[in-house]
Formats: C-alpha cells, structure tokens, sequence
C-alpha cells in the first residue's frame, strides 16, 4: 500500500493531433480503461489522467496541452521524469460477446479505445463514434480503424470528416437501427448528460465517465464528491452505472472549483 | 442489548464516533454520506470568513504507516458553508460540529457569529493546523495566552458549546488545555496532525507535498492521541474528542478509556473506507457484549485509576 508518487522515465512521445500527445511512461500499475493516475511535475503539480493504456509493461496517458500542468508536460523530451500514482476509481466493465456502443467525445478517445481494443479481443461488436469539434481535433482515428470487431463512426461539428453534426446524432441512428446491450460514454458532460437521458428512454444500461476536481483520488480530500449521494467520485466512479449517474444532482447541472464552490457548467 | 449513546455539551450522539474535520466533509451531502455510513456526527471542514486557497498537489501522500497531508484549509468561505451546513442542519440526520478557521484573533470572532447564525451544535475552534503560514494557526494553539484569547473572543460572539482543538506539537498539552478550559472552553478536541513532517523523493531530489511539509496522521500517531488525551483528562474536567489514529472500534475504545467522550474518525477512511464507521461502531458493540459493558459511557477514562 503505497499513494505516495513513483518517479518514471517517459519512454516516448507521440503527437496524435494539433493538442493531443500521447506519453509512455516505464511503468505498469495495472490500470484498467476508465480509470485514472495522478500524475506529477514537481514544484509544480499533480493532477489526474484517465489511463489510455495498460499492457502489463508500459503506460501510455493522451493529454491535451490546455492549461499551465499540461503546457509544462508538453516541453518534456524522452527520457525526462515525471511522478505517477494510481491506478484510482471505478473503470468500465462488459460481458464478452455483447453488442457496445461507444460515444467519444474529444479527448474521450482515449480510453474508450483502450476499452474497444479489449471487448473487441474478447468477442464484443463495437460501434465506436468518435466526435470533435473538427476534423484536427479527432483524437486516435487510425488506431480504432485497426481494431479488432470495432466499426468506426466519426462526427465533426464543423462536417470537415464524417457526419456534420453533434455525435450524439449518431448515436441516436444506431440505437434505431442495431439491437445495442450497452453504452459507454466519456467526453464532455453536457453529451454525456444527452447519452443518459437517451439511454434511459431507451432502456439500455449505459456506463458513464463522471469527471469532478480529484485532489487526492482515495476519496478522503472530499473535493470531488457528487450532490445526491454524497459519495466521492474518484471511489465511487469515475466511471459510474447510469443508475448511479441518475441519483447525481449535479452531474449535467454544475461541478465544484478546489474550494468546493459550485460552477454552472 | 449495547448503548452506544453518549452525551457531548449537551448534545446527543448514537454512538461515540464522528467524522473529524478535513475529511470528506466538503457538501452537506457529502456530511449525510459519512452519517449513512454510520458516523454519530460529523465535523465541517474548517470554515473562513472568505474564501481561501489550498496548496498545489500533491496534498496527500498516504502509505500503511501515515498519511501526510497539506492541503491547506482551501474553503469557498462563509456563504457556501452556511447554504451546504445549512442542508446539512435541515435534513437533522445527526449533529453537526462546525469547524471554523481564521488566521487573527477578531476573524475568528466574527466567523463563529456568522456560523452560529445556522445553529450547528457545536462549534469547534481550530488554532491548530500545522498547514497554514506561521502568522496563522500555530502560535494560537502553542501559546496559552494566544489560545485562551481566541476562546474569550470566540465566547463573546456566540451562545454555541464550543471545542478547541489542539495541536499536540507543543511542550506541554494539558497545559494548553487548561487555559483554553479557563478562557471559557466547554470541550477539547485533540490531537490536530503532528509534525510537520516531510517526505523526499530522492529520485526528484525534491520534497513530495507541494507544501514541502504536513501534518502526520494515521495509525503511527496513535499512541501519541492516546497519550494526549489521557493527559488533558487529568487536567481539565470538560469532556474530549480524542482523535489521531483511530482505525478499528477497539481503538476508539481505547481512547475513550483515556478520556474521550466522543472519537474523531479522519484518516481511517482512506484504510477503510467510509464505511469504517459502521465497522467501527460493530467492533465497539462485540466488544462491550464480550466484557459485559451495556453504556459505553462507563469506559470513559477507564484506566485513570
């Protein structure tokens, strides 16, 4: 039991689109898709990513460069150190041999296709819509081509590639036209609110990817917990049954800044 | 049949066992969690007059031994607290202590007015966080004088029973104690985090917490809450939260034997859960089955012969 942070070597750098890069870090942690680490810039520092992938070996995290921690991340070279700990929260879950479908939205990508490329090795159909705002923002469209059992969707706001549209368009098509066991979503939550209320009408369960402001990511900070149940969403979730996502006041209505003071959305 | 009840300033708890400041405790549902978990009350997080910034991440780092925390009392200030404890307050699921925090004596006066405004049932004056700047916790609690002039000041500005937590990083607790009970306290909360200590990445050559130090709390700080606590006993006749390190109901036993009435239960939850309190509160009645105990309130200071 240690939730003090490793210091890693970055193995490799990958740049997957205008804001997205994409890291290897030497370490295993045994992550599983929807889960997520804390990773660390000292004298700076440490904030959470969702695991984009876990072999055992190595680990990879897609972060976007949008704010001081990640414009830091951003000037590290192979070779450079960074502090990680985790794996923290709930990840998704499947049965073998369903039918999913999966809504993507900007960095959402991530790992969703760490979570395609596993259901798909294990006998699941996948329809895997990824959306972004246009075509330079589409995060890992080449390597979801690739997978196996996975069929690929793409949505842009601005139609540069796929349907001109919000994705959540998509979605809607294909729950009219294919029988679907199971959603999963992780991106924005303003369509992840979209996806829920669908999923419902619908009755079809959906898996959802709750992000709040994690401090500690071992629910004892208290900074990320969700109104209605009160319960921390770095335990608790980040990836939660839409049940769950149900009972949640805030989710689609506000987060919570590191003072605890709500924020519209 | 086992009672659990205790009765604290006043007030009355179904069983001893209430969550400490600092932990969760951020929302008003997130205090009902806690309460559902199986808590007999909660402490707010530390409230300030306005909003306040904590440190940078990392803020805690934890291991099997301790946890070391700076997080640094951040809190959006007095209008958030009052509408979540607020919500808190009106649900009634189980008394509300309220943490309040302020960095000069007068702050501290005009925070607890404003927090008494929503009748919380007590009130608990931390001057002894370790992870604020010198000129703010620390010379409040390591000073008789310093801490005996919040508590009169405090006094003045409510009708509230009040708490004083203490730090345990001074020469002479009880002595502390005895000052803050003379200024007009009506109970004592003890042991706040100890230390400071730090931690070290040597392949970073550079400390872990953001704040550089923390305050140490978890399992290896029992004996020292222990102790504390038995010491305060003897010298003040007001009751105690005996609080550092608690994991299991055995140990909540043992720090009512030295003297607590009421048990803070902080860190425990990242070894267990927030369900410790449920587990604790089972552990405390097979306890007391087994030596025939049938109110917990008889083990109070138990050992002090």
């Amino acid at each position: 039991m240690s939730d003090i942070p490793k210091s890693v070597k970055i193995l490799d750098i990958v740049q997957e689109n205008s804001l997205v890069k994409t890291y290897t870090l030497d370490i295993s942690l045994h992550g599983k898709p929807g889960q997520f680490c804390n990773i660390w810039i000292p004298r700076l520092n440490e904030k959470p990513f969702s695991v984009a992938d876990d072999d055992g070996k190595v680990m990879k995290f897609s972060i976007a460069e949008i704010g001081p921690f990640t414009q830091e991340l951003a000037k590290k070279k192979v070779g450079d150190k960074v502090g990680i700990r985790g794996p923290y929260g709930k990840g998704f879950e499947y049965k073998k041999g369903e039918h999913l479908v999966f809504l993507a939205g900007g960095y959402g990508a991530a790992p969703l296709y760490f979570l395609a490329r596993q259901a798909g090795e294990d006998g699941c159909e996948i329809e895997f819509i990824v959306g972004a705002r246009s075509e330079n923002l589409l995060l890992y469209i080449d390597k979801i081509k690739k997978l196996k059992n996975v069929h690929l969707h793409i949505a842009t706001d601005d139609g540069s590639k796929g349907y001109r549209g919000y994705n959540i368009e998509v979605l809607k098509e294909i729950l009219l036209n294919k029988k679907i066991d199971h959603i999963y979503t992780c991106g924005p939550e303003i369509m992840m609110k979209k996806v829920s209320e669908m999923a419902f009408e619908k009755n079809i369960p959906a898996q959802i990817s709750v992000e709040r402001y994690m401090k500690c990511g071992f629910g004892i900070c208290g900074n990320c917990v969700n109104d209605g149940t009160g319960a921390p969403s770095c335990k608790k979730g980040p990836v939660m049954s839409n049940e769950e996502v149900r009972k949640l006041k805030d989710f689609g209505q506000y987060h919570r800044d590191e003072e605890g003071m709500k924020v519209k959305l | 049949m086992v009672n659990l009840n205790v009765k604290f300033c006043g007030v009355d708890f179904k069983n001893p066992l209430v969550l400490a400041s600092g932990i969760l405790g951020v929302t008003g549902d997130s205090l009902r969690y806690v309460v559902q978990c199986g808590a007999g009350g909660v402490t707010s997080k530390s409230v300030w007059l306005k909003r306040h910034k904590g440190h940078p991440n990392p803020v805690i780092i934890a291991n099997e031994y301790y946890m070391l925390n700076a997080v640094g009392l951040p809190d959006a200030g007095i209008e958030k607290a009052k509408d979540e404890l607020g919500k808190f307050l009106k649900e009634g699921s189980a008394p509300l202590i309220a943490s309040i925090v302020a960095g000069k004596q007068s702050d501290f006066g005009d925070v607890a007015e404003e927090v008494s405004k929503i009748n919380p049932h007590i009130l608990e004056i931390n001057i002894s966080c370790p992870n604020v700047d010198d000129e703010f916790g620390k010379p409040f609690a390591c000073s008789t004088i310093d801490a005996a002039k919040v508590v009169e000041e405090v006094k003045k500005r409510t009708k509230l029973p009040i708490s004083v937590k203490l730090s345990p990083n001074v020469s002479n607790i009880a002595e502390i104690a005895k000052a803050v009970e003379s200024a007009g306290a009506d109970a004592i909360t003890a042991i706040n985090t100890v230390g400071p200590g730090m931690e070290i990445d040597i392949d970073m050559r550079t400390p872990v917490l953001a704040n550089r130090v923390g305050g140490l709390s978890g399992p290896a700080i029992k004996p020292l809450a222990i102790k504390a606590v038995f010491d305060i006993y003897k010298a003040v006749k007001i009751p105690i939260i005996g609080t550092g390190g608690v994991l299991t109901g055995r140990d909540a036993i043992a720090m009512m034997m030295a003297g607590a009435t009421l048990v803070g239960i902080g860190t425990a939850v990242y070894y267990r859960g927030a369900e410790v309190f449920g587990l604790a509160v089972k552990e405390m009645k097979e306890w007391c089955k087994n030596e025939g105990v049938k109110n917990i309130e008889e083990i109070i200071g138990a050992v002090h012969l």
